[in-house]
């Protein structure tokens, strides 16, 4: 019943998404756009200091996934389907872990487009230990996302949703951002420092689980009117 | 009385320019080592003035609120 | 918990008199000298700010599940005071860094996480100002996520290695210098309570003049 219900309301909205790629398309614009401003800011003489990409790949991530979560969830009141959805006799908890997975496929295809662009527009050797790069990625976006799946979905009832998602969101979850970044730099340097990335690995795990955990524990009664 | 013009030049007192980096305290040359007491002085004062700060903010907004419940209490006749 | 203000607030006061002389007495840190003494404020400053976090989370919780409104109130103090001890921390603490370290802020991990902390519970108290109807559970959530963040604040020290002392000094300071930092601490554990008491009784006479308020809505 439970794995069920989350793979229910994660069709549902992969299936939305599909048809319209409304989300996707403006995460992605509004991600390269983050690039480039970023990009502006650090460059000097043709050359961007050494820690640039890491910096920027992440502060893209997560100034589009906040973009993301808000308009995935103005859709949901728009149309007033989250209401619906917990009216349905299903467990509060599944709803979260359905939607969680589908803000993590949406930022996943971001990064598929976003860190190759980056790697290229930065000399970035990103992709030297890919499995090291998928850990932090992955550590990263779901404490993200575990995070923003949360208030996003209890944001959609407040009046001022656009201001409050952020100024909750990046100070919660500045402590993943920083994970990602500094075991993202670790990849960077040269030689890679494999120790350094691995221990931001299992840093980034620790704020998953906790994250996650908080979530899964609390969504019930916030949802509950 | 005294801390507060101590605490207002431990705030003028900015750091010179171009000092980016670590450096500890008994390497500097003699000219740049600080006076401590201002700075020990303006922490401690900070820390009082902050404290009876916020204690005089919840005492003037508990005075605004009795004032309401007194002129409520006035408008409701008791039951 | 109101019948215990007038004396807890003599002890505190009586407490943070004597403190000063105990300080003085202590002896002079050999590296740092006379600054070190910020120690005995910046230190205590931090744990009533912890403590006021315990008190804001463990409340969110309760009122979370529960829905006792009591419990709300008890979270908005505990916010509340933890916003004002966490200021005191991070005023006292650049003033000591610029004197030991010739600058007045480095980003090393435990002041750019405490700075963090700081943050978490100011945009608590945003939500509940602007948040409008129903925001009472949306800061208990982020008060939830803020106090499983507080102990990765306190042991990040331990974990890197920063240019801010450790969590070790504490247990390992000298009985003269540990003695007037116990005293220290406790007063401010105190005073804590102390703010945390006056500002409960506040939000019980708010949720008064709301329950009023209705009951006067209705009659008319």
């Amino acid at each position: 019943m439970f794995f069920r219900t989350a793979w229910l309301v994660l069709r549902k909205d992969v299936a939305i998404e599909v048809k319209s790629l409304e989300v996707l398309t403006t995460t992605l614009f509004f991600a390269i756009a983050c690039v480039l401003i970023f990009a502006f800011a650090f460059v000097k003489n043709g050359q961007a200091p050494e820690d640039a990409a890491a910096g920027i790949l992440w502060i893209a991530i997560a100034f589009s996934g906040t973009l993301a979560l808000g308009r995935t969830f103005e859709r949901e009141r728009y149309a007033e389907t989250l209401r619906a959805l917990l009216l349905a006799p299903a467990p509060r908890p599944a709803l979260y872990v359905g939607k969680l997975l589908g803000m993590l496929a949406l930022l996943a295809s971001a990064e598929l487009l976003l860190v190759p662009l980056i790697a290229f527009l930065f000399q970035a050797a990103l992709f030297s230990r890919p499995l090291l790069l998928v850990g932090i990625l992955a550590g990263g976006t779901i404490g993200f996302c575990a995070v923003g799946t949360l208030f996003a979905a209890m944001l959609v009832r407040a009046r001022s949703r656009d201001v409050l998602l952020p100024i909750l969101l990046y100070p919660i979850t500045i402590p993943v951002i920083i994970g990602g970044v500094r075991g993202t730099a670790a990849l960077l340097a040269s030689p890679v420092d494999e120790p350094s990335a691995i221990m931001w690995i299992g840093i980034l795990a620790a704020f998953d689980v906790v994250f996650v955990t908080l979530s899964l524990w609390t969504f019930e009664p916030l949802m509950t009117e | 009385m005294m801390r507060i013009p101590l605490l207002l030049a431990a705030l003028v007192l900015q750091p010179p320019p171009g000092q980016s980096e670590f450096v500890p305290v008994n390497e500097l040359p003699p000219a740049e080592r600080l006076q401590a007491a201002p700075f020990l002085i303006g922490a401690y004062a900070f820390v009082w003035i902050a404290v009876m700060f916020y204690l005089w903010t919840i005492w003037r907004r508990l005075d605004r609120v009795e004032a309401d419940i007194d002129a409520l209490a006035r408008k409701t006749p008791p039951r | 918990m109101r019948k215990a203000f007038g004396p807890l607030l003599l002890v505190v006061a009586i407490m943070f008199v004597v403190a000063p002389f105990l300080i003085a007495n202590a002896p002079y840190e050999s590296t740092m000298g006379l600054i070190q003494k910020i120690f005995y404020y910046h230190v205590p400053s931090w744990f009533a700010m912890y403590l006021a976090i315990a008190v804001c989370g463990g409340a969110s919780a309760v009122y979370l599940f529960k829905g006792t409104p009591i419990a709300d109130a008890y979270a908005t103090a505990g916010a509340e005071v933890a916003v004002v001890f966490g200021l005191c921390g991070l005023v006292t603490g650049p003033l000591w860094g610029r004197v030991a370290w010739g600058v007045w802020w480095q980003w090393d991990v435990r002041l750019t996480t405490a700075l963090l902390l700081e943050l978490i519970f100011i945009a608590y108290l945003m939500v509940r100002k602007f948040g409008g109807p129903g925001a009472e559970k949306l800061a208990a959530a982020t008060a939830l996520f803020g106090t499983a963040t507080a102990p990765f604040v306190y042991k990040s020290v331990d974990i890197w290695r920063t240019v801010h002392p450790n969590t070790n000094v504490i247990p390992t300071l000298k009985p003269s210098m540990g003695g007037p930092f116990a005293f220290s601490s406790l007063a401010f554990l105190l005073l804590c309570t102390l703010l945390l008491t006056a500002r409960v009784h506040l939000a019980k006479r708010q949720m008064t003049v709301d329950e009023m308020y209705l009951a006067y809505e209705d009659q008319s």
